[in-house]
């Protein structure tokens, strides 16, 4: 309130001409996705600029309108063929892992010493690089979609259950001793204060997670996959046709992306609450 | 024996050791007090010095170390149903409007709550001065509103008996005058026994019939003043110059023990 005051006044002291351009960018800086949007179009048409002038082969970089023609090395229905393929096993992955990771979560805070007998177990998994371990999980499991569930499972894990058993730690005490003070159900403390305070951390988690599914997904294409956009990657690469490879860089952004939004969209819709306010 | 024969709360030589990391902790010794029923009483004391603790013992949170804590005659083994407790902050779910919040304790203790209840609900935010608010999430209230929501949760289950946690402490100066005062219009509606925990002199001898001043780590009751000003009370008392007495007598005391 005050600060607002107080740079209202300074603006209004400075020269008129400057005031008017710094109401414009201002009011530039205010419009949503616009910045962004500037941003990646300039850099855009000095990458296709450069890749020009310099003559940079393809196979080092290829200009943005190569890689446009990359999508083109095959029909729209292979296409969705593949996406469908790492979106679903990132997906699968990324359910069975909140699946299993909230309830953990829930019995590592009831539990002091189910939480000192698991936690070092949950730090060595997360330790474990998962890139090494994948193909020994495709070695033990076999093709098809398993392993690459637990692969997408395994580095979705870790986050979900650590943010969301700080967050059911986070509640404030008068409100567990409200509850103690009631004599109510223990699963009620549970269900009624503890889970929905956490839903702010359980939602960090989520958006981190839904990312790295995709990348558990890929990472289980890149060492066994007949399909998949890691596949594909990998495929166009060893073809030497990196416009194609980057072609399905751009997919998987794509939908990196979407998905992100679809859970930061889900935590507007349903929580609304729970999304921290711009005033302090 | 009818509720009416006994005091409302009773310690006798109360101890609160508490086991901490480094050691342990004295929190209480020997306290002893008296609270009688409909009686607003407020605990007056340094910081750190188990003002808390008191009250958490009389709402059946902590068990004493030594001693005993009696509500009603019967000794605390466990919380009771006639005990409602504000704190310090509102602490309100952030998700469920003020109406929910006011509910809250019977659907947490019950499971469930009906459109008589949440009737009951909206007439106690009423007679807290937040009608037309009812929807609204905490977010959406001030922080002043928001306090007057954790009372009127504190008050939804009828207690006979008000645990208060400096529940003013977190408001501006105005406000916490204001809240003071429809506090005790409030009760002077419906009596309740008060326990007021404040470090605030002024606001303890303004409220209180009676005010009690602990000492420092380990807490001890070292003063018990009546205060004898008439009722009901408003902004008209602080200028009594019997409260102003009373008000220089415990800042006396206080300093003397801090210096």
């Amino acid at each position: 309130m005050t600060m607002s005051h107080i740079s209202g006044a300074s603006s209004s002291s400075a020269p008129p001409e400057q005031r008017d351009r710094r109401q414009v960018m201002v009011r530039l800086a205010r419009a949503p996705g616009l910045l962004p949007l500037v941003t990646l179009v300039s850099i855009l048409i000095v990458w296709e600029v450069s890749c020009q002038v310099f003559a940079i082969p393809s196979f080092v970089l290829p200009s943005p309108t190569r890689i446009l023609g990359g999508f083109g090395a095959i029909p729209f229905p292979r296409w969705l063929d593949h996406i469908w393929s790492t979106l679903r096993v990132a997906l699968i992955g990324y359910v069975v892992s909140i699946v299993i990771a909230i309830p953990t979560a829930v019995m590592l805070t009831r539990s002091e010493m189910l939480s000192r007998a698991l936690y070092p177990i949950l730090v060595v998994i997360q330790a474990t690089p998962v890139v090494a371990v994948a193909p020994v999980i495709i070695v033990a499991l076999g093709s098809g979609d398993l392993p690459r569930v637990v692969i997408t499972f395994l580095i979705t894990f870790f986050p979900l259950v650590v943010s969301t058993t700080t967050g059911l730690l986070a509640t404030p005490p008068e409100l567990i001793e409200l509850s103690r003070s009631l004599r109510a159900p223990a699963i009620r403390e549970m269900t009624q204060i503890r889970l929905p305070f956490a839903i702010p951390y359980v939602f960090s988690a989520l958006k981190i997670s839904i990312t790295l599914a995709v990348i558990g997904a890929v990472v289980a294409e890149f060492v066994a996959a007949d399909k998949g956009i890691g596949y594909y990657i990998q495929f166009s690469t060893s073809m030497f046709q990196v416009q194609q490879a980057w072609a399905g860089l751009v997919v998987l952004v794509a939908i990196s992306l979407a998905l992100f939004q679809l859970v930061a969209a889900a935590q507007r819709i349903w929580f609304p609450w729970s999304i921290p306010s711009e005033r302090s | 024996m009818g509720k009416a024969a006994q005091s409302a709360i009773r310690f006798s030589n109360v101890g609160q050791v508490f086991r901490t990391q480094s050691g342990t902790l004295e929190a209480l010794r020997g306290v002893d007090l008296t609270i009688e029923r409909h009686e607003f009483v407020a605990v007056l004391g340094p910081s750190g010095c188990g003002k808390s603790t008191l009250l958490r013992l009389t709402a059946g949170l902590l068990t004493p170390t030594s001693g005993k804590v009696e509500v009603f005659g019967l000794s605390v083994a466990e919380p009771r149903d006639d005990i409602g407790i504000v704190f310090q902050k509102p602490t309100l779910l952030p998700w469920a409007s003020a109406e929910d919040n006011v509910v809250f304790p019977l659907r947490h203790k019950a499971g469930r709550v009906n459109a008589g209840d949440r009737e009951k609900a909206r007439q106690i935010l009423a007679r807290m001065g937040l009608a037309g608010f009812e929807k609204r999430l905490p977010s959406e209230l001030s922080g002043g509103m928001q306090q007057r929501v954790g009372i009127a949760r504190a008050l939804f289950m009828d207690p006979d008996i008000l645990l208060m946690d400096e529940p003013f402490s977190a408001l501006d100066a105005l406000t916490r005058d204001e809240m003071g005062f429809e506090l005790l219009h409030i009760w002077e509606a419906r009596p309740k026994t008060v326990m007021f925990i404040t470090h605030s002199i002024s606001e303890a001898v303004l409220l209180a019939d009676r005010v009690l001043v602990m000492s420092e780590r380990p807490g001890r009751i070292i003063e018990n003043l009546t205060i004898d000003l008439p009722r009901p009370r408003g902004f008209e008392t602080t200028n009594n110059k019997v409260m102003h007495d009373y008000v220089s007598h415990l800042r006396s005391l206080l300093l003397k023990r801090a210096a």
